[in-house]
């Protein structure tokens, strides 16, 4: 069958919303994209315990380490997951790390900002993971099944995680001045930098047409981030705090919150590997994946050793076996 | 006259009985902080995953553990309860987190063998080797301890280190007997960590009155440990170990080695500049 036919096909598969499998025929720039974009989230995932991962041995309370610990636990379990789904395209999990600890796959920008108070916890739960299952809810509708049922359980978790984390800012908000303090600060610092993690506004985005017409994409990152922005700014308020824009303003007629000029250059230079802590989120990566390589090679040592012993085993089992003579 | 031997005897056990929870919590907490400092750097992610999970279950552990100090420690007066347990700051309560957060190096219990730094990845396996085997066998044992409460997280946490020894016997296993490296690496843990297994076989005061006097013998406790590690071992291609009469000592008592402190500076630091704060 010629190439048109088939593309002809599969976009009327798609159109029909039937999920595209991975023995399905797919056009090379359908399995190009979703590879970028799952091993980016996959690596996302991975990237992200560093910065919470920070506060664990500095937790407050043994029930917020608890909390904490598992919270992490799950989004190396997610990593696992994208991984996983990631492979079903025909690349390994290996070459996925490979191109991330080359710096030619990029993670989510949001992870290259420090976490500097217990606060940012809180702030990261509340934002980051709200701006992520945003993303993430449509995600779970998308063309390609493996990332699509992927999506479903993790946004289970992730919604678990943003409650966690608006309850981390509501007691911190209803503590003592210090707590208050530390709570509107990281809110303040956390704020633009969620907003950015819908990506660059519609007019800047060149793959949204076509992960659109694929169904990978179900809504534009300006659509999902004015959403974000209308969720954030009612429940801001149940912390009895603010967020950091002046020009954030409830629009009557448009029935949205307006809000202020995201700044772009922040945005790109992060990126580009020129945000806060880009080589140190990296190299912290690849020294986890130098310094395992021993471990790595030891378990395919053993594994290897015992597979030859079971060969020989087996081998003297089958000829003692044999008649005599 | 006798009754006043009986209520004496009543008050040692039940103060003993405070000190050897506290033990107990103290040495999951340690070796949950030192677990938790691997999380995002292990060097594969399913084992990232399993050592976190491990984390857990240690804290979880611990704070149990804590629960029931802090029951008993509030049906005292509170005079006497603050005379058993040595506060930097006083709390208006005594819960888990005042016990794990506002006591220094002197007052915590664990054995010196778990706030020993983690090391490479051969090192940590050790450790968590030899603690889930010192575990597994304390806890059998504790499981049909006179206090029922003390009985009822034992039996509860022997589930989780039958898991931890399964999955750190198979490491041992697999490290020993995988390349020239890796077995290199764990001659040089058991020479890190040896010197302070002898400890966990050395009662404390309170232990002996708690629960080694009536049902534990230390014997059997350290037999047993040393069977099932040079069982292992031997499987492992490691060299049998004997315990010698010499070791490092004190943790159980208070005198520990410098690591602690940093360990507990790290984590206590919020609870100690924002006294009485809720989080």
């Amino acid at each position: 069958m010629d190439t048109t036919k088939l593309s002809e096909q599969f976009q009327q598969k798609i159109d029909e919303d039937i999920k595209i499998e991975p023995q399905d025929w797919m056009p090379d720039e359908y399995r190009k994209t979703l590879i970028r974009q799952i091993s980016q989230h996959a690596h996302s995932e991975v990237v992200g315990m560093l910065p919470e991962g920070n506060w664990i041995t500095r937790a407050p309370s043994l029930r917020r380490k608890a909390i904490l610990l598992a919270k992490v636990q799950d989004e190396a379990g997610h990593g696992l997951y994208l991984y996983a789904a990631g492979e079903t395209l025909g690349i390994t999990r290996d070459e996925m790390y490979q191109q991330l600890h080359s710096g030619k796959a990029k993670y989510s920008s949001i992870f290259n900002y420090p976490t500097l108070t217990w606060a940012d916890m809180g702030a990261i739960g509340w934002l980051v993971d709200g701006a992520a299952i945003m993303n993430q809810v449509p995600l779970s509708r998308c063309s390609y099944g493996p990332y699509a049922r992927a999506m479903v359980r993790v946004c289970k978790e992730e919604s678990f995680h943003q409650r966690q984390g608006f309850e981390i800012l509501l007691t911190l908000s209803k503590g003592n001045a210090a707590q208050r303090k530390m709570c509107q600060d990281a809110i303040n610092r956390w704020w633009w930098p969620s907003l950015m993690m819908f990506g660059p506004s519609d007019n800047n985005s060149p793959h949204t047409a076509q992960s659109m017409q694929w169904k990978i994409k179900r809504f534009t990152n300006d659509e999902l981030r004015q959403k974000f922005v209308d969720v954030c700014a009612e429940q801001v308020k149940f912390l009895g705090m603010t967020l950091p824009d002046k020009d954030l303003k409830w629009n009557e007629a448009k029935q949205h919150y307006d809000f202020g000029a995201i700044n772009w250059d922040e945005f790109w230079n992060v990126v580009k590997g020129n945000g806060p802590c880009n080589k140190e989120r990296l190299a912290t990566r690849v020294q986890a994946w130098e310094n395992g390589a021993w471990v790595r090679e030891a378990a395919l040592a053993y594994e290897d050793k015992k597979a030859a012993r079971q060969y020989r085993y087996n081998t003297t089992q089958a000829e003692s076996k044999m008649p005599a003579g | 006259m006798e009754s006043d031997t009986i209520v004496m005897n009543e008050t040692a056990i039940t103060d003993a009985l405070i000190d050897c929870t506290l033990q107990l919590a103290d040495d999951s907490l340690i070796m949950g902080h030192r677990c938790s400092e691997w999380c995002g750097h292990g060097p594969v992610l399913e084992q990232d995953i399993a050592l976190t999970n491990i984390a857990l279950d240690y804290v979880g552990q611990s704070r149990n553990l804590y629960q029931y100090a802090a029951l008993l420690l509030e049906q005292l007066p509170k005079e006497k309860a603050l005379s058993l347990v040595d506060f930097d700051i006083i709390p208006e309560h005594i819960t888990e987190d005042s016990l794990a957060y506002l006591r220094d190096v002197g007052a915590f219990k664990n054995h010196l063998l778990f706030e020993q730094p983690n090391g490479d990845w051969a090192q940590t396996i050790l450790k968590i080797f030899f603690f889930s085997v010192y575990r597994f066998y304390l806890f059998q044992q504790l499981q049909n301890n006179a206090d029922e409460r003390l009985a009822a997280i034992a039996e509860k946490s022997v589930k989780e280190v039958t898991y931890h020894l399964k999955w750190s016997s198979e490491w041992v296993i697999r490290l020993g007997d995988g390349t020239d490296e890796s077995k290199f690496r764990m001659l040089q843990a058991i020479d890190a960590l040896w010197p302070f297994v002898g400890e966990l076989f050395e009662p404390a005061g309170y232990e002996t009155l708690c629960y080694y006097s009536d049902m534990l013998t230390f014997e059997r406790l350290r037999s047993d440990w040393l069977n099932k590690i040079n069982q292992i071992f031997e499987t492992a291609t490691l060299p049998p170990q004997s315990i010698g009469r010499w070791h490092q000592t004190g943790g159980k008592n208070g005198y520990h080695s410098e690591h602690l402190g940093y360990i507990l500076a790290e984590m206590q630091f919020l609870q100690r500049t924002f006294p009485n704060a809720i989080w």
